[in-house]
């Protein structure tokens, strides 16, 4: 039986190379802003002009369109549509799935291209596939919630009481 | 799967409201919403038809709070309750961390209870889980018509194991927080267990 409790943990270290891509990344694509989203809906990390946008529905609406689509993709009979492009009257948004597991959307307008935030996402998803490789062996080496003290460890029913208060 | 971000010191889990169609489970989520304080709620999403039934799912992120200095996020989702929809159920399904099983207690509703229960278990096998190995909490809604199933008939074929569970009237806002502060504990308390 699979665990459920299989959790997706991030240390400082990682999300500081995984913002050093997307960064790099809205500056060779000339895009608005930048996200990467997991799977499940949760925001890892985010660039550019995001505060005009609300990050955690623009989390769950990607995850959600990637699962719906994934389910298409099956349906039919190919693995997974790697790559999606909406086109907008001023904004386009385009979405790529990385490594399997993480969502890389990249907003842009017209002081960008389509073909110009193909080439670079081609090239960011090869760097961010190298970081989450890393991730996920390190995951399978230590076990998802060792390593570092998880802050749970110590939780007490006080803890949780409070969270509610 | 819950996520721990150790950059941004946060945590997110996410929660799955489960059920027949009309049980009330998007009513679970806007009393939720209506209640909750500004600064800890994001925006309501809705993916409805036109006629307000949940087509793919309802989803409210919640900030309860810093535990150990993390802040704690759960984000809440439904699912869509008729049968014809169970592509979008499993999909919604993928990387959950607790269940509500939110029954319609309503006599004539027994049987949609139980199928839709069935239908749960058999979701959340596809992909490895055990509903009974997993925070999972029960809610018997709708306790205020007048057409209810006992409670000893709801218990005996919706809560065999006897997990949490809780009388509701999700319309009046009855039991809905209780519903929810029990998985959300259950929910922590597996991580605490992970965490060893
Ligand atoms: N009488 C009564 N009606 C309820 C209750 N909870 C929900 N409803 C009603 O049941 C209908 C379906 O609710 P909804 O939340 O959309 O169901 P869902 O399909 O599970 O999302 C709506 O008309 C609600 O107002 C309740 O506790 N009592
Ligand atoms: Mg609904």
């Amino acid at each position: 039986m699979l665990n459920t409790q299989t959790t997706f943990v991030l240390y400082e270290e990682e999300v500081g190379k995984v913002k050093e891509v997307i960064d790099n990344l809205l500056d060779a694509s000339n895009a608005k802003s930048i996200y990467l989203v997991d799977k499940n809906g949760q925001m890892i990390a985010s660039t550019g002009n995001v505060a005009e946008i609300d990050a955690t529905s623009l989390a769950s609406l990607t995850a959600g369109n990637i699962a719906a689509t994934g389910g298409l993709a099956k349906l039919i009979g190919e693995k997974e549509f790697a790559i999606q492009f909406h086109e907008g009257e001023k904004d386009n948004i385009h979405i790529s799935i990385v490594s399997s597991r993480v969502i890389l959307v990249v907003i842009f307008d017209q002081r960008s291209s389509l073909g110009l935030v193909r080439l670079r996402v081609k090239k960011a998803s090869n760097a961010l596939t190298v970081i989450f490789d890393e991730i996920s062996a390190k995951e399978k080496a230590q076990g998802s919630t060792q390593g570092m003290a998880n802050p749970f460890a110590e939780i007490t029913d006080d803890d949780i009481d409070n969270l509610f208060s | 799967m819950s996520f721990i971000n150790y950059a941004s010191r946060e945590i997110n889990c996410k929660i799955v409201y489960y059920g027949p169609g009309l049980c009330g489970k998007t009513t679970n989520l806007q009393y939720v919403y209506q209640k909750t304080a500004n600064e800890s709620k994001g925006k309501m999403i809705s993916l409805a038809t036109e006629s307000e039934r949940t087509l793919f799912f309802d989803f409210l992120p919640l900030a309860l709070g810093e535990v150990r200095g993390f802040k704690t996020r759960f984000h809440l989702y439904t699912v869509p309750g008729q049968v014809f929809y169970d592509a979008s159920r499993k999909l919604i399904l993928k990387g959950v961390d607790g269940i509500v099983f939110v029954a319609d207690s309503q006599e004539e509703r027994m049987d949609a209870n139980i199928e839709s229960l069935e239908n749960l278990k058999e979701n959340l096998e596809e992909q490895g889980y055990d509903l009974y190995k997993m925070p999972f909490v029960i809610q018997y809604n709708k306790q205020d018509l007048p057409n209810l199933s006992p409670i000893e008939e709801l218990q005996r074929f919706l809560n065999p194991t006897k997990v949490p569970e809780f009388k509701a009237c999700a319309m009046s806002g009855v039991g809905v927080f209780e519903t929810l502060k029990a998985i959300a504990k259950l929910v922590l308390l597996e991580l605490k267990k992970g965490a060893r």
